[in-house]
């Protein structure tokens, strides 16, 4: 984790007055957009706790367990106004129950202990994927999630835990659910780490051209829309907001932007998008298998949750969540990209 | 339902679209010839009047099923009788959908039921109903289809008193020399007619089956809901053998009698067309308008026989009936608009008949390798005069419509000039369109005469298009034959100079439909465009004054529309040897070479040809190079033209004022500016067009956020809306096309030309591009030409687009470039291109300091643009195709 004290991205509308006191929980900082959220509420005058399964020093206060242990949960969010739960198994791998485990079962043990300790707020932050299902998004609202119909154990899991969530909000318990739209920026190893690498090995193939227009999040605002959800609760409770830069792409061209901003050549090679996604269910199945028997450790190279993700547009329409939030992103991507090459540059 | 909406049935409805409450069984005396006195029948409606909950209808709408549908075919109509829009125009509407007796799920009775007693049926029903009778009140409209259309109009003339108004969709009520189409002919066969309709389900099938799109399943089977079973289909087979294909049939006269009826009913009429259907066509339409003279139509391009399926039928029968039925009528004109004084008006024919004894040149037509072919003011005004006279022996009289389908030259302008002598409607639907759009207009337009080229003649007789056949040249017998041609030109000239001064031609109406023109299609199939005497001359006359050509100017004609007029303004003109099908065509030297021919002083041409002329200038010689030098002003019309193009023309015809008028078909022209006002102009938001032509006016209709035209016509600079126009020579209607002609002028006083500008301080106005092409984004309503002009820019680009992708008020920028070279193959620009591209449009695009967010940049091999005139690019196909690409589907 690269700890820095970052620009607030988007506008802190809340005077430091306003935040001064309360204290926040914020669950899966030990990854990027976590450790950026703790950060920018730390930033903002916000105390924050974190609760971490293994030991770290991040310099904030630290409950250290599991989100599905009830024990480590209650000292968790005992004392606690808010809560931001970001802690997720996010993988394209992995036997249903460890899914089930982690972002079903620790989902619903923080709901019922926050609201038990008098919790006010809960932002539950979730995926655009729980609400779309392997057709081309172009310019949709959020839509409601659906862990029959999601793709994929992640989704169809935080499916189920962003309904288990949004059933919870009340009147004294005010929950709202904020789904970021792929989420990049320096440090980044889910996209921007495994886009460098594939294309420096020369594994990165465009699906149909790249052409696929897609929406996403530079870390910055992702983490700025997550606190605005909790700083908007009164607005933003009771339902799932889509959060993107609101600058759709081609894929491609993101990739060539990213793979420029790493000092990498882009890819040039294209396979169709229909034989990606067979291909990407094949490996996916392989690798589960593989994985089970401990044969291998890493991610597959393609799964179809990624061969759709990279061949079909996933684009939102952002009118009512920046409505909501009263917030527009402050990072464009050409600055986001500016920073990543900043970032490789300086490595 | 609007076609292709999947719509299931909800636990309150019966079926999809009609709710439980509509519902009604009731039983009424049966008067019929056929029944037993005292017999009672079983009547199903479908009647909205629950959803009237108590307020007093406007009316009501009777509305007939045909054969083998049932009242199920009128739900929108039940639906939208009681809308917030309907209802806020003077609603809400009582509507009443029968199902006949034996069809839908009205009684099966076991009796053959003929014309007569249909038509006593429906009485009997809206007796009982209360709709008739003594004691019944409030206005009536009958509404029909298929055969229902001649039960209902029989219903309805035996209604005078109450009668406010008939509705008809594709029907038919013409007895004498009813041909039926092959199709019917089949069914009617005695070997399969009972298969047919009653035995098997085919004819139910085959109906559904005309739907375009495709009916829904629930749809399609709530249609064949009442018809499942062989003894529920016997009505469906008697109501087919029911037709009067012959005299001898027993209701052969109840028919006769209706159709005649029909021509004394003198309340308005509405007629929805759907011309893509193989029984009741087209030509049962233009039966329909003779019988009915004052009815408003619309066809709609692409629809079918159930045209209630294919598009929405009931927002403009209500909005139809606020205007012709309740007494609101045409509301007050807006303070905006513009009053003129009535022009004097000079008939087209006015300079021809004062010529008649100038021997000089009238008009010339070039040939390759400069040879010509020329008449003078006496012989034009004789061969007009002669080809009228020929045509009237034909049959020609006023009103009627003739289709021209003659390249410009002498040849047309003839045509022209002898249709306008007697009248008769000439229509013109150039080449320009490409085969299917032509013939969708020539379809459209229904001409009883057709005037061709060999070619043209062979596409007649191909595409069945209507009109009496008549060839432009002297034609061989055998091909007379072949092509079914009743006269030639030539033949007509001969029998019209033999009888010479036999036919009086009597001033034509001023007011009188004289021309239908066609637009170029580039916003959908192309709509007719009809213009009276009076509004061409005001064409012409805002011409001669815009552009001072007085009698005796010499001009080459290059470009179509305004080429026509050289005869009305008195000027010599002269046809280029080109392709004027194809503006590309045009070569320097052959502009030359007509120039030279005529000492011309002035050019029509339009962009597409300036091109070529530019591309071909080296083949010039000396001589055609001081031809050129004689030209003062040359028009670019068709299209905007930019500047630098403008410069490289101005060299070629170094003493010419370079004039580029805007205008559209509906208006020409409508603003003009020369180079000197573009290069003043310099860049801004849109095209710099110019100011307004003489006797024109110009103002602004706002937009809202969604698009959308709201708000009072403004003179104000800077605000960007839909341009409107006012001038005496602005277009008399749309052709059969009542509903967009009724949202053309729908701010009254005014032509909605559906261009999106704005004017400036100077009162110059800019076009930005269509209103269908802005972007509703989610920073507001952009317009795309700034945008492409900046694109255009960027080194590489050659031409570019910027369309919105995605839905209304969130959609995406999209620049779509044709590079220079073209590229071979279509996708995503590369990185450093989709930079520039992305820069140069956020620049010059900032509203507020916001510029616009090009989402993607693609590379096209190349744009699809209209066929007339081979510039304006289809934005509408551009967006479909980089939406499709967008979606990371192949396109």
């Amino acid at each position: 984790m690269n700890r820095r004290t970052t620009t607030p991205a988007g506008s802190p509308r809340a005077a430091p007055d306003a935040v001064a006191g309360r204290r926040v929980l914020v669950t899966g900082t030990s990854g990027l957009l976590g450790g950026a959220v703790a950060q920018l509420l730390a930033d903002a005058g916000y105390g924050v706790r974190t609760l971490q399964r293994r030991p770290v020093d991040s310099g904030w206060e630290s409950v250290q367990g599991s989100v599905a242990d009830p024990d480590a949960v209650a000292r968790a969010v005992d004392g606690v106004d808010a809560v931001i739960h970001l802690a997720a198994k996010v993988s394209f791998t992995g036997a249903w129950s460890e899914f089930v485990a982690t972002n079903i079962d620790g989902t619903r043990v923080l709901l019922s202990a926050a609201r038990a300790a008098g919790v006010r707020d809960f932002v539950f932050v979730s995926s655009p994927s729980v609400a779309h299902f392997g057709s081309s998004i172009a310019g949709a609202g959020a839509g409601t999630a659906d862990p029959s119909r999601a793709h994929g154990h992640y989704a169809r899991s935080k499916a189920a835990a962003e309904l288990l969530a949004l059933a919870a909000d009340a009147v004294d318990f005010r929950v709202t659910a904020i789904r970021p739209h792929v989420v990049w920026g320096p440090g980044d190893t889910q996209l921007v780490q495994r886009v460098v690498d594939r294309a420096r090995a020369g594994r990165l193939p465009l699906l149909d051209h790249g052409t696929a227009l897609i929406d996403t999040t530079y870390l910055d605002n992702a983490a700025a829309a997550i606190v605005r959800g909790l700083e908007r609760m009164g607005h933003a409770h009771g339902q799932a907001l889509v959060v993107t830069n609101g600058q759709p792409r081609p894929v491609g061209e993101l990739i060539a932007g990213i793979c420029a901003a790493a000092g990498v050549r882009a890819p040039s090679r294209s396979v169709p998008g229909w034989l990606a996604r067979s291909a990407g269910s094949a490996i996916e199945g392989a690798w589960t298998f593989a994985g089970s028997r401990g044969w291998v450790h890493d991610e597959p190279p393609m799964t179809r949750f990624l061969a759709e993700q990279l061949s079909t547009a996933h684009w939102f329409d952002q009118r009512r969540t920046r409505e909501v939030l009263d917030w527009t992103p402050a990072i464009t991507i050409d600055d986001g990209l500016a920073r990543l090459a900043a970032y490789y540059s300086g490595r | 339902m609007v076609a292709g909406t999947a719509h299931l049935s909800t636990p309150d409805e019966l079926w999809p679209g009609v709710p439980a409450s509509w519902s009604r069984t009731l039983s009424v005396p049966s008067t019929a010839s056929i029944e037993l006195p005292g017999t009672h029948r079983r009547w199903h409606v479908l009647d909205n009047i629950d959803d009237l909950a108590g307020r007093e209808p406007a009316g009501t709408l009777l509305c007939v099923h045909g054969n083998p549908t049932w009242s199920y075919l009128w739900r929108t109509l039940l639906a939208g009788a009681t809308s917030a829009s309907t209802v806020a125009a003077g609603g809400p509407w009582r509507v009443i959908a029968v199902d006949q007796l034996d069809m839908g799920f009205s009684e099966r009775t076991g009796t053959f039921r003929r014309l007569a007693d249909r038509i006593t049926d429906l009485g009997d029903l809206t007796d009982a109903l209360g709709l008739t009778g003594p004691s019944a009140t409030g206005p009536l409209v009958s509404v029909g289809h298929d055969w229902g259309g001649i039960i209902s109009l029989g219903w309805a003339s035996r209604q005078r008193e109450r009668l406010a108004a008939v509705a008809l969709t594709n029907t038919a009520v013409h007895p004498a020399g009813f041909s039926l189409p092959p199709a019917l002919s089949l069914a009617l066969h005695p070997a399969v007619h009972t298969w047919g309709t009653t035995t098997s389900a085919a004819f139910l099938r085959v109906t559904h089956g005309l739907a375009r799109p495709p009916l829904a399943p629930e749809v399609r089977a709530a249609y064949m809901a009442p018809y499942l079973t062989v003894p529920r289909r016997a009505g469906v087979g008697n109501f087919v053998a029911d037709i009067p294909a012959a005299p001898g049939h027993p209701s052969w006269a109840a028919l006769a009698s209706v159709s005649e009826a029909v021509r004394s009913l003198d309340v308005p009429a509405l007629l929805l067309w759907g011309p893509k259907d193989p029984v009741f066509s087209d030509r049962y339409l233009r039966d329909l308008m003779d019988r009915l003279p004052q009815a408003d139509v619309h066809r709609f391009e692409g629809a079918g026989h159930l045209v209630q399926e294919d598009r929405d039928v009931a927002t403009p029968m209500f909005d139809w009936l606020a205007r012709n039925v309740l007494a609101a009528g045409g509301g007050a004109a807006s303070p905006a608009s513009v009053s003129r004084p009535v022009e004097t008006y000079t008939p087209m024919l006015a300079e021809l008949d004062s010529r008649r004894g100038d021997r000089s040149v009238a008009v010339v037509d070039m040939a390759p390798g400069a040879s010509s072919t020329a008449l003078s003011w006496a012989e034009l005004a004789e061969r007009v005069d002669d080809l009228a006279t020929g045509l009237a022996g034909l049959g020609v009289r006023a009103g009627d419509r003739v289709s021209l389908l003659v390249p410009p030259g002498i040849g047309l302008t003839t045509l022209i000039y002898a249709c306008l002598r007697l009248g008769a409607v000439v229509v013109v639907a150039d080449a320009g369109l490409g085969t299917a759009g032509m013939s969708r207009a020539i379809k459209g337009a229904g001409p009883t005469y057709l005037v061709g080229i060999e070619r043209a003649l062979a596409g007649a007789r191909l595409f069945n298009w209507p009109g009496l056949r008549i060839a432009a040249g002297p034609l061989s017998v055998r091909k007379a034959g072949l092509l079914n041609v009743a006269a030639t030109v030539p033949s007509l000239l001969a029998a019209g100079r033999a009888r010479r001064g036999s036919v009086p031609f009597p001033p034509a109406d001023p007011d009188a439909d004289a021309a239908v023109l066609f637009t170029s299609g580039s916003t959908g199939p192309a709509k007719g465009v009809v213009y009276t005497h009076r509004r061409l001359a005001a064409m012409r006359d805002t011409l001669r004054s815009t552009y001072d050509l007085r009698a005796g100017t010499a001009l080459v004609a290059g470009f179509a529309p305004f080429a026509l007029l050289g005869p009305a303004l008195g000027a010599t003109s002269v046809t280029p040897a080109m392709d004027v099908t194809a503006p590309a065509t045009l070569t320097a030297v052959a502009l030359a070479e007509a120039a030279r021919a005529v000492q011309a002083t002035t050019v029509f041409a339009s962009p597409a040809a300036l091109v070529n002329v530019l591309a071909t200038s080296g083949a010039l010689d000396d001589g055609q190079r001081a031809a050129l030098a004689t030209v003062e002003l040359l028009l670019s019309a068709g299209a905007p033209i930019a500047e630098p193009l403008l410069a490289r023309v101005q060299a070629l015809v170094p003493n010419a004022s370079l004039h580029t008028p805007y205008g559209m078909t509906e208006a020409l022209p409508v603003t003009d500016i020369d180079l000197a006002g573009i290069r003043a102009a310099g860049n801004g938001n849109g095209v710099c067009v110019g100011t307004p032509v003489s006797g024109a006016t110009v103002a602004i209709a706002p937009l809202a956020a969604d698009g959308s035209v709201a708000g009072q016509p403004s003179f104000e600079p800077g605000v960007t809306g839909e341009i409107l126009v006012s001038a005496p020579h602005v277009k008399k209607r749309y052709d059969r096309l009542w509903i967009t002609q009724r949202a053309s002028v729908s701010i009254p006083g005014w032509h909605r030309s559906g261009d999106v500008g704005h004017l400036d301080d100077a009162g110059r106005l800019w076009v930005e591009g269509r209103l269908g092409h802005i972007l509703t984004t989610p920073a507001g309503v952009r317009t795309p030409v700034a945008g492409e002009h900046a694109a255009q820019g960027v080194p590489a680009v050659a031409r570019a687009a910027v369309v919105g992708v995605g839905p209304a008020g969130t959609q995406a920028a999209v620049a779509i470039v044709e590079t220079a070279p073209p590229a071979k193959r279509s996708g995503l620009a590369s990185p450093a291109l989709a930079a520039a591209v992305r820069t140069a449009v956020a620049d010059a695009t900032g509203v507020d300091g916001v510029g616009m967010d090009v989402a993607a940049v693609l590379v096209i091999d190349a744009m699809p643009t209209d066929i007339r005139h081979n510039s304006k690019i289809d934005r509408t196909a551009l967006a479909a195709w980089a939406a499709r690409r967008l979606a990371g589907r192949r396109a």
